[in-house]
């Protein structure tokens, strides 16, 4: 048994970390934060990944966004150093902070904690602008749809944050397994002749084995990728069914970024997401780099800078 | 006579030589991306450790998840109705059986030594072996390992993902909390236990319990299932084998 796991481990050492996707941060060079009257932050710390959103009077500073830690607290500081980095701001500097996400109420520098469905309405109604009306969010460990009016505020919303089917963990596993890098899964579900039939299974354990069967019988990593999204996506639509879809959609989360669910679930109930890009031209313009994951963060920004003026008096 | 049963399971492939009764050979190993060619090769082995030709071997009989990769066989026989016989072969005062497989597990009311009823987890994984194995992967540990040492925890900690994806990273972050390995254990097991006994007892709870499958090579799990069912559950003394032995015995045609 010994030799055995020694065996594993050294599998393990040499295999690449497919699962790993992108950590991004940026800073808007054109502000001078120390001219700026209210200095807001958010940080969300989700399961599997840690965003920090600074904004200066409400206009958006600095972002980063990196895999979370082992715990909260250290994610936070993780992912409030990544956002500071090179910009001579410390967190002593924030007026406000609010912390959202999973690991909400560890975060040390945040002074509110608002559940991360407020946050991702807010957040999705900043970065994409006030005609969104449905959310979807794919988190690591869980999926959300949610309902907002035209100021982001939450009308309903539904969760599945029971099962892995559906979440960017889930992904990031399947990923793992069949071998592909999971900023690939996307382009290469679309890579090939004939769309399958979805996976069977729901649960992401079965659909590994059911997957091993299908690459046994034959069949090309890519239609596994292929039949695979769209099991997930058919999984997420069975969600937004419930809680209804009013246009205009959004999508955010990691798997935002993977056009083999995203557009797999814009085939199914027939209609579109909105484009994956800021809602604001200045940003659009100054080329300011779009991230799907800090919605959270950046919905826990707008409340701060409300907060923080509420607090001032203004 | 000589029979084999070989079960082609959702990890492991088992094989069982079985003359007039007799368990004559067992061999199992991983089944990986090849299950058909591991079945061949157990099957190989087990003539040789029992020391009979292919020949001699009269009928072939096959079950599990991955039957249809098995080699050709005379008689095919559904998980349910493998686990059963081999149960009931074994210990014939079995009225409930517990399959507990790496991919599937499953409660199957026992009535005159054939499937009365049952309840299965065909959807998702949190109440099979597969939930507890990352887990002890995890841990750095055996199943044996995992299940003893689960035993001596005085203060399990709470697991709150069902999902086993989510319980595997829970467990993560709890070792890098520097949670005691037992306590751990106990919750995984606890937590796997319970959602068994709560599938098991949508078939209704008679005694004996028998528990088969190789989850059943983890204490720490059976006594949790105990503790659960408020009852003792029986173990045959090769648990994995019991599908491939019912895949034998009905190879017999009896």
């Amino acid at each position: 048994m010994t030799v055995k796991a020694s065996v594993t481990a050294e599998t393990q050492e040499e295999k690449k970390e497919l699962w790993r996707w992108e950590e991004a941060r940026w800073t808007n060079p054109n502000i001078d934060w120390r001219k700026g009257d209210i200095i807001s932050a958010g940080i969300d710390v989700g399961s599997v990944s840690t965003q920090c959103v600074i904004m200066v009077d409400g206009e958006l500073y600095a972002y980063g966004n990196l895999r979370s830690g082992s715990g909260s607290e250290d994610s936070a500081w993780r992912g409030a150093n990544r956002a500071l980095e090179g910009t001579e701001m410390t967190v002593d500097d924030w007026d406000y902070c609010v912390g959202t996400g999973y690991g909400r109420v560890l975060i040390p520098m945040s002074r509110r904690a608002i559940t991360e469905i407020a946050c991702h309405g807010r957040g999705a109604n900043w970065m994409y602008g006030s005609s969104i009306r449905t959310i979807l969010d794919m988190g690591g460990q869980d999926c959300k749809v949610i309902r907002i009016d035209e100021k982001g505020k939450i009308l309903n919303f539904a969760m599945n944050d029971k099962c892995a089917a559906g979440a960017g963990r889930g992904m990031e596993v399947f990923a793992d397994f069949v071998g592909i890098g999971i900023t690939d899964v996307g382009n290469r579900s679309f890579d090939i002749d004939e769309e399958p039939k979805p996976v069977s299974s729901t649960c992401v354990i079965f659909a590994k084995s059911e997957a091993s069967g299908l690459l046994r019988e034959g069949w090309d990593v890519n239609m596994v990728l292929a039949a695979y999204s769209s099991a997930t996506a058919h999984r997420v639509v069975e969600l937004m069914e419930l809680v209804g879809l009013e246009q205009q959609l959004a999508i955010t989360g990691g798997i935002a970024k993977n056009r083999g669910v995203s557009e797999r679930i814009e085939k199914e109930i027939g209609m579109k997401f909105s484009a994956k890009s800021w809602h604001n031209p200045e940003y659009v313009k100054q080329n300011v780099p779009f991230d799907t994951q800090i919605a959270g963060a950046a919905g826990a920004a707008v409340f701060a800078k409300a907060l923080a003026e509420k607090e001032k008096g203004k | 006579m000589i029979t084999v049963g070989i079960d082609i399971g959702g990890k492991d492939v088992k094989v069982v030589l079985l003359n007039d009764g007799k368990v004559i050979a067992r061999t199992k190993a991983v089944g990986g991306f090849e299950q058909g060619k591991v079945a061949e090769d157990l099957l190989e082995k087990a003539a040789k450790t029992a020391d009979v030709s292919r020949e001699e071997i009269e009928r072939v009989g096959v079950t599990g998840s991955g039957k249809k990769y098995g080699p050709p066989h005379d008689v095919d026989i559904t998980e349910i109705g493998a686990a059963v016989k081999g149960a009931a072969f074994l210990i014939p005062s079995a009225r409930t059986v517990i399959d507990s497989g790496a991919e599937d597990s499953r409660g199957i009311k026992v009535e005159n030594g054939a499937a009365k009823d049952f309840a299965t987890n065909d959807k998702c994984a949190a109440g099979a072996g597969a939930f507890c194995e990352s887990m002890a992967r995890a841990l750095e540990l055996t199943l044996e390992e995992f299940g003893k040492i689960s035993l001596t925890s005085g203060k399990p900690v709470p697991i709150n993902a069902q999902c086993a994806v989510f319980a595997e990273s829970e467990v993560v972050s709890l070792i890098n909390s520097k949670t005691p390995k037992e306590d751990i254990a106990k919750a995984v097991n606890d937590a796997l236990a319970e959602r068994v006994v709560a599938m098991v007892k949508r078939v209704g709870v008679e005694k004996d319990v028998v528990v088969v499958g190789g989850l059943a090579r983890n204490v720490g799990y059976l006594d949790a299932l105990k503790r659960g069912f408020k009852t003792d559950v029986l173990v045959p003394e090769y648990p994995e084998y019991v599908g491939a032995l019912g895949a034998a015995l009905a190879a017999t045609g009896q």
